[in-house]
């Protein structure tokens, strides 16, 4: 599934990374624990969480993740953008809560990296 | 490859936001000098959750990051509390982190776990009330 088939799916705002739709993903990783992300996320390429803080850049950028899915309506302030920005990962951000938001890609085919 | 290469960071204590910055310029170097996206990614994430531990438990500290032709050593001392049972800091799930800092997204007890689980060595030494030095290996 491409980043740009996930937003329409989760009727998703592109707040970056445009450029970036056609990349083609496979395994997400959702939590709103960074430390969880860190530990069981390192084969994911998507994450989705509603915490909303620039150490969701960092983590995403430590594990190579290319694109970072906020949920619950949440919206990273300009300085995260800045930071995904200088990162190449893409952002999107949907009002879906985050089991909603995990069920609706789920049903698209991605799947959990475990 | 080029041997014999080591990178310093001061680690500020007082500013979350910036928390990973040295991880971040450390995971880019390796990349500009060739290392492999794995071992890459394993650096950057155990010396990425050592800066936070620093940020969160130690008011900052000094990161020194040598690589040489067979491993990358990753040497994190700091001058904080000390970590008075490390048996207990090693189990997954334990921490001592304050709930501000779990607002935050860490503090799940997953840091030390972690940082053991990415590298190929890891040693602690730690002081109560003196400090904690942190050596991880990664080899290549």
């Amino acid at each position: 599934m491409t980043i740009r088939e996930m937003q329409k799916v989760l009727d998703a705002k592109f707040l970056y990374g445009e450029e970036l739709e056609d990349l083609d993903v496979e395994f997400v990783f959702s939590a709103d624990m960074m430390s969880d992300v860190l530990a069981y996320g390192s084969k994911c390429s998507v994450l989705i969480t509603g915490l909303c803080n620039p150490q969701v850049v960092r983590t995403a950028e430590m594990l190579d993740i290319v694109c970072i899915i906020f949920v619950r309506g949440k919206m990273p302030d300009e300085n995260m953008l800045a930071l995904a920005m200088g990162k190449g990962i893409a952002v999107l951000a949907t009002d879906h809560y985050m089991f909603t938001t995990c069920g609706m890609l789920y049903e698209h085919g991605l799947r959990g990296g475990a | 490859m080029s041997g014999g290469l080591t990178f310093r960071y001061t680690i500020d204590g007082d500013d979350f936001t910036r928390a990973g910055e040295a991880s971040s310029s450390v995971k880019n170097k390796l990349k500009m000098l060739g290392l492999s996206a794995d071992v890459t990614r394993r650096v950057a994430i155990a010396m990425y959750e050592g800066e936070i531990n620093m940020v969160i438990h130690a008011d900052g500290g000094v990161i020194t990051v040598a690589v040489s032709d067979s491993e990358i050593t990753m040497v994190l001392a700091d001058t904080g509390p000390g970590i008075p049972d490390v048996e207990k800091a090693m189990r997954e799930g334990y921490s001592t982190a304050r709930e501000e800092v779990r607002s935050l997204g860490f503090g799940a007890g997953m840091g030390l776990p972690n940082m053991k689980r990415y590298t190929d060595e890891m040693q602690i030494d730690t002081v109560v009330g003196k400090g904690t030095t942190i050596t991880m290996k990664v080899r290549l």
